[in-house]
């Protein structure tokens, strides 16, 4: 019988273009003393330091967890790094969740961080294998096409895309945390900015961002002493598949179904529409709510845009989705998977401010990753299974 | 610098943060094809599209890393050879630049079938961005033999060829 752990710590960076004012070190040191603060600990209550980021390659440091982990307390303690592609810092709070779960540790901390103003992800991502012509510039090029299959399929109206990124961008000026924070946000705005990777706009794609966020989990005996609104931990699922083999279906993966109906399966969910209050979905480009909210079988399939459509997924709908801003908002890549994991029990903690759910007692955070073949997933909930 | 001064410490230009620093790194890897992609590459050294078939389900791979990424099975020495006439299943106008592409903004990424595969090949099609559409069918346009390696890159790009389109349902799985 697994252990249930509990986040009782969280702490994000402010998220901006350029944090010139922090190194590497600075950028997670900040995001897990405000973490250690929340969850009223020090660095010596904590047994283990787990750390995700994206590929090494983004910031040309090698094996940045040697020198990050001096700045997060973890001499001598048991350390591990993370790599899942962009679903990493979804996976990161899961490995860390399972050693709470597993019972090798009783506290533990996870930091996940990008510093993209030190890096290149388009370079980086566009490096193709040897003796193959590189097509694909950036994630946005290998999204693109997978964003028109969608359309072709779906029937989606044109604007389904554009009525994602308005939304989100809205919640993102509830959030004194987000990265872009656009005052004169609105329909047109977006419509009528530049086509980047035809057919996602520019207002429709993710900024590069620098930033960090981090978690501390403990377990039920711990975490039970506490007087404060935790957020419980449900379930975690994890699936991946590979990038290219024939028939694939890219734009509704094997992995993704197979991850929400096991994720369901283990926190009793039976009507995930109905039962969870909120999502936190990793959303780099706008299409992709519709596309996971079938993903994540929440609707039919080639339903989800009806669900923007509709309004469901604005923060007064039936089924708020990036209360935070998302993705679209900020995008530290290694921490962008932690930050819906972390705005998932901001939100059943009731601490979300500007952007909290009323009542929202049971949310669904969300990272995927790689060529849409790595999904991290969690549910959390104010009360205890 | 309160304390600076109070240490009598004088601030100057020097007391300003080092914020950025440009480190530039830079290396060449050696790489071992391998016993299929070399044989691929030998194929198209030569201007052949070689694919290779799983064993488990008979679908065709191209490019073939000489295994099955679904089935976790070697494909074995035998060849598929490929036409270099092809479908396009899906596409996207690029107007981003990236370092490592050597190509005139915007242009067209392509996911193709070539006839006789079961993979999609991403390349690039030669067209005005108003006329590309999924199901368009191409077909390869060729270095000069001369200039022709061990590299996909031997196909300069696809270009539209006068044909049907191809019907939604014949490629949509490959989407």
């Amino acid at each position: 019988m697994a252990e249930l752990t509990a986040v009782v710590g969280i702490g994000q960076t402010k998220y901006e273009a350029k944090r010139l004012d922090l190194s590497m070190p600075g950028l997670v040191r900040d995001a897990a003393e405000k973490a250690l603060v929340d969850a009223d600990c020090s660095w010596a209550d904590i047994d283990a330091v787990i750390l995700g980021k994206a590929p090494d390659l983004f910031e040309g440091v090698m094996m940045p967890e040697l020198f990050l982990n001096e700045a997060l307390g973890g001499a001598y303690k048991p350390m591990l790094r993370v790599h899942t592609a962009g679903s990493v810092g979804g996976s990161t709070a899961i490995v860390a969740a399972s050693m709470v779960q597993s019972g090798v540790h009783d506290r533990v901390l996870c930091v996940a961080f990008e510093k993209q103003s030190e890096s290149n992800a388009i370079w980086a991502l566009t490096i193709s294998a040897p003796f193959s012509l590189a097509t694909v510039a950036g994630a946005g090029g290998y999204f693109a096409p997978l964003v028109r299959g969608y359309i072709r399929r779906s029937g989606a109206p044109e604007d389904t895309g554009i009525r994602v990124a308005v939304k989100d961008r809205e919640n993102a000026l509830r959030n004194p945390l987000a990265h872009l924070r656009l005052e004169d946000i609105s329909f047109d705005l977006v419509a009528n900015s530049p086509m980047l990777w035809d057919p996602i706009r520019y207002l429709e794609t993710c900024p590069s961002s620098d930033g960090a966020c981090a978690l501390v989990l403990e377990n039920e005996s711990l975490a039970s002493k506490r007087s404060n609104k935790l957020a419980w931990i449900h379930a975690t699922e994890m699936r991946s598949e590979p990038t290219m083999f024939s028939g694939r279906d890219q734009v509704m993966p094997q992995a993704t179904l197979d991850n929400a109906k096991n994720l369901y399966k283990k926190a009793g969910i039976t009507k995930p529409r109905e039962e969870i209050d909120c999502a936190e979905i990793y959303v780099p480009f706008s299409w992709f709510e519709p596309m996971w909210m079938e993903g994540m079988l929440i609707t039919e399939p080639n339903q989800g845009w009806k669900m923007t459509y509709e309004g469901a997924t604005a923060l007064d709908g039936d089924f708020p989705v990036n209360m935070s801003g998302g993705v679209l908002s900020s995008n530290p890549i290694g921490a962008s998977g932690l930050i819906r994991f972390a705005e998932a029990a901001r939100q059943v903690r009731g601490i979300a401010g500007e952007h909290q759910v009323d009542g929202a007692r049971k949310a669904l955070g969300h990272a995927y990753g790689g060529g849409s073949q790595y999904f991290s997933t969690w549910i959390v909930d104010s009360a205890k299974p | 610098m309160s304390d600076r001064q109070m240490d009598g410490d004088k601030p100057s230009e020097h007391d300003e943060d080092v914020t950025l620093l440009r480190v530039p790194v830079s290396l060449d890897y050696d790489y071992s094809a391998g016993v299929s992609a070399s044989r691929f590459l030998r194929g198209i050294e030569q201007g052949k599209l070689l694919g290779q078939r799983c064993p488990v389900d008979g679908r065709v791979y191209f490019p073939s890393r000489g295994s099955c990424p679904q089935h976790a099975v070697t494909f074995g020495d035998e060849t598929v050879d490929l036409s270099d006439k092809g479908t396009i299943v899906t596409f996207s106008i690029v107007r981003v630049p990236s370092a490592n592409i050597p190509l005139e903004l915007p242009y067209i990424a392509v996911n193709v079938v070539l006839d006789g595969a079961d993979t999609i090949l991403m390349h690039v099609l030669d067209a005005n961005p108003e006329d590309v559409h999924m199901g368009m069918r191409v077909q390869a346009v060729w270095k000069p033999r001369e200039e022709w390696t061990t590299s996909t890159a031997n196909i300069l790009y696809f270009r539209a060829i006068d044909e049907p389109d191809a019907d939604y349902d014949q490629y949509k799985e490959h989407i």
